[in-house]
């Protein structure tokens, strides 16, 4: 029987790897979500909780996904507090996907913004110099360094960490480690996701090398398949005609960076 | 020459006879402009409450066999939030939907729009899944009547009543709102369903019970619009399932003189509105229809 990738398919999860005190990763069998796109995102249903939109985690396992996910709000953390053997559903895979190029890329990820970001990685060419830059608030929080560089053994790569401690790697803002890095080194493509106010600083700072900038989106969201309009930023739906969007369109849009709407669909200041 | 599209539902004049259903994408007026760029002869917004709401918890939409469950619970920003922000709106055709139980919430709402544009109101009388309001509004034809005679004295503007099928007659409330002065009538609305997750043996949806849109509820539209149109002298807007020209141009041959869209969006995103128009006017030039006004309804002669 052909799939409904509009109704929750319910697996079973298999392992859970523990990535800080505060993030983990649940993984599950499923060929499809094994191989979206990055910067795709399936609707994850915690049984009798909730449903949210996550970007799909790879994993090393062929025919395996999963979804990384930090404890923070109610649902969030019924989800991290599930068990293996545990259900969870997923509708999709939903969204667009970065348009991968060639040459000197360079990924500026915050927290799990990361995830599409390490998918990204998995289909790049062994001829593309690739720097990733991991920002996170202090050690601790810190995760998917070893994975990159393992992903990125056989490409000339650097995986720079930034902690706004400066308990671990580099010091600061993410933002503040590309502003220089911008200086020293040219790229072909930048590619973010991670808090929104990071992101609209690296488009502004892309922009202003002209350089090709893409930024992987989130809003709140409920249907993720274009009907109910909750997730719309100005004229359009993130879930439909993003989750990805070209740095030049965003600039242009009064929303991206500042608001976002609420449940009730009521705009909000970040 | 080519046949023309534009169409009256009563008062109301659209450019073209295919409109957004209400739900749907209806929270910005920048979506509002993109659909009519898009094609939409007007733009139903998402039913609006007196107060901001919520709605449910997710999962509030999941997609079944030839449409889609919803119970998204009526979230919405507010009326007073809504008209200001389409205050500056000048040139989109905006058909306002209203939810409330009783004829002070309508008459609070109506105050709000009293300085914006836009084309009329449409009732929510037929929403299957909030306490109090919708159905279990529609389901009783003497505070229809009610609510609609409180209304049609406050409103400068045209107004709408969408019915559904609930637990009493729908063709009472019809009735009811055709009595009371209503301008035109949508039909219908979701219908009341379920669906049942077999692995984790749980209701899909957070609301467990929700309405079922899509392809699987247009022949019953169908009959709804076909029914109305041979009771009673009143301008129809049909709604359900219209995915295709085919679909829009069968409800306009049962009565209707223009219809909604809105499940289809799913699949077929923004570009269906201009892809149906052109059906219709294919379909009116190889058959001789030089307007809609010559196919309402057609269908009945039989």
């Amino acid at each position: 029987m052909q799939r409904n990738s509009n109704r929750p398919l319910v697996v079973k999860i298999e392992k859970i790897i523990e990535e800080t005190p505060t993030v983990r990763t649940l993984v599950f069998s499923d060929e499809i979500f094994s191989s979206v796109l990055p910067g795709q995102f399936a609707m994850v249903w915690i049984p009798g909780v909730n449903e949210l939109p996550m970007s799909v985690m790879i994993t090393l396992e062929k025919g395996k996904g999963a979804f990384t996910v930090r404890k923070h709000g109610l649902a969030s953390t019924e989800l991290y507090n599930l068990k293996v053997g545990d259900y969870i559903g997923m509708r999709g895979p939903y969204g667009n996907s970065f348009t991968i190029k060639q040459g000197k890329l360079l990924l500026v990820g915050g927290g799990t913004g990361l995830v599409p970001l390490v998918r990204l990685l998995t289909f790049l060419k062994k001829t593309d110099e690739v720097t990733i830059l991991i920002g996170a608030k202090t050690k601790e929080e810190v995760f998917f360094e070893k994975l990159a560089n393992q992903l990125l053994e056989n490409n000339k790569h650097q995986v720079i960490v930034v902690t706004e401690d400066g308990t671990y790697g580099k010091s600061g803002l993410v933002t503040e480690e590309m502003e220089k890095l911008l200086y020293e080194k040219k790229f072909d493509a930048i590619y973010t996701c991670g808090p929104e106010k990071m992101m609209h600083k690296v488009v502004q700072l892309a922009h202003t090398k002209k350089l090709h900038v893409q930024a992987s989106l989130e809003r709140m969201m409920k249907c993720g398949m274009g009907i109910c309009g909750s997730c719309c930023m100005g004229e359009v739906l993130v879930c439909k005609d993003g989750t990805v969007f070209d740095g030049e369109y965003l600039l242009s849009n009064k929303e991206f960076g500042f608001t976002h709407r609420n449940k009730a669909g009521i705009l909000e200041n970040y | 020459m080519k046949p023309d599209i534009s169409t009256k539902v009563g008062p109301i004049e659209l450019e073209r006879p295919t409109m957004l259903a209400s739900g749907i994408l209806g929270i910005s007026l920048e979506v509002f402009s993109r659909l009519y760029k898009d094609g939409a002869g007007a733009l139903v917004t998402k039913s609006l409450s007196k107060e901001p709401w919520d709605g449910y918890p997710n999962p509030t939409i999941i997609g079944v066999k030839a449409g889609y469950l919803n119970a998204i619970g009526l979230s919405n920003p507010g009326a007073q939030y809504f008209a200001k922000m389409i205050e500056s709106n000048k040139t989109v055709p905006i058909i306002v939907s209203l939810v409330g139980s009783i004829e002070e919430d309508f008459t609070f709402m109506i105050k709000q729009f009293e300085n914006v544009k836009i084309l009329g109101y449409e009732l929510n009388l037929s929403c299957p899944h909030v306490e109090k309001v919708g159905l279990e509004v529609g389901d009783d034809p003497n505070l229809v009547r009610k609510i609609v005679k409180s209304i049609k004295s406050h409103s400068k503007v045209p107004i709408i009543a969408k019915v559904g099928l609930g637990s009493s007659d729908y063709l009472e409330t019809v009735r009811a709102a055709c009595e009371s002065g209503i301008d035109a009538i949508t039909a219908i609305n979701t219908v009341r369903a379920m669906g049942i997750d077999v692995e984790t043996t749980r209701p899909l949806l957070s609301n467990k019970i929700g309405g079922l849109s899509g392809s699987a509820i247009k022949p019953i539209a169908v009959r709804c619009v076909y029914e109305i149109s041979s009771k009673f002298d009143i301008p129809i807007i049909g709604c359900g399932g219209v995915s295709n020209w085919e679909d829009a141009v069968e409800f306009i041959l049962a009565g209707a003189s223009a219809v909604q869209i809105g499940s289809a969006i799913g699949e077929k995103w923004t570009d269906i509105f201009s892809e149906i128009n052109n059906g219709i006017s294919k379909y009116m030039e190889k058959k001789g229809f030089s307007n809609i006004n010559e196919m309402i309804g057609i269908a009945k002669k039989f």
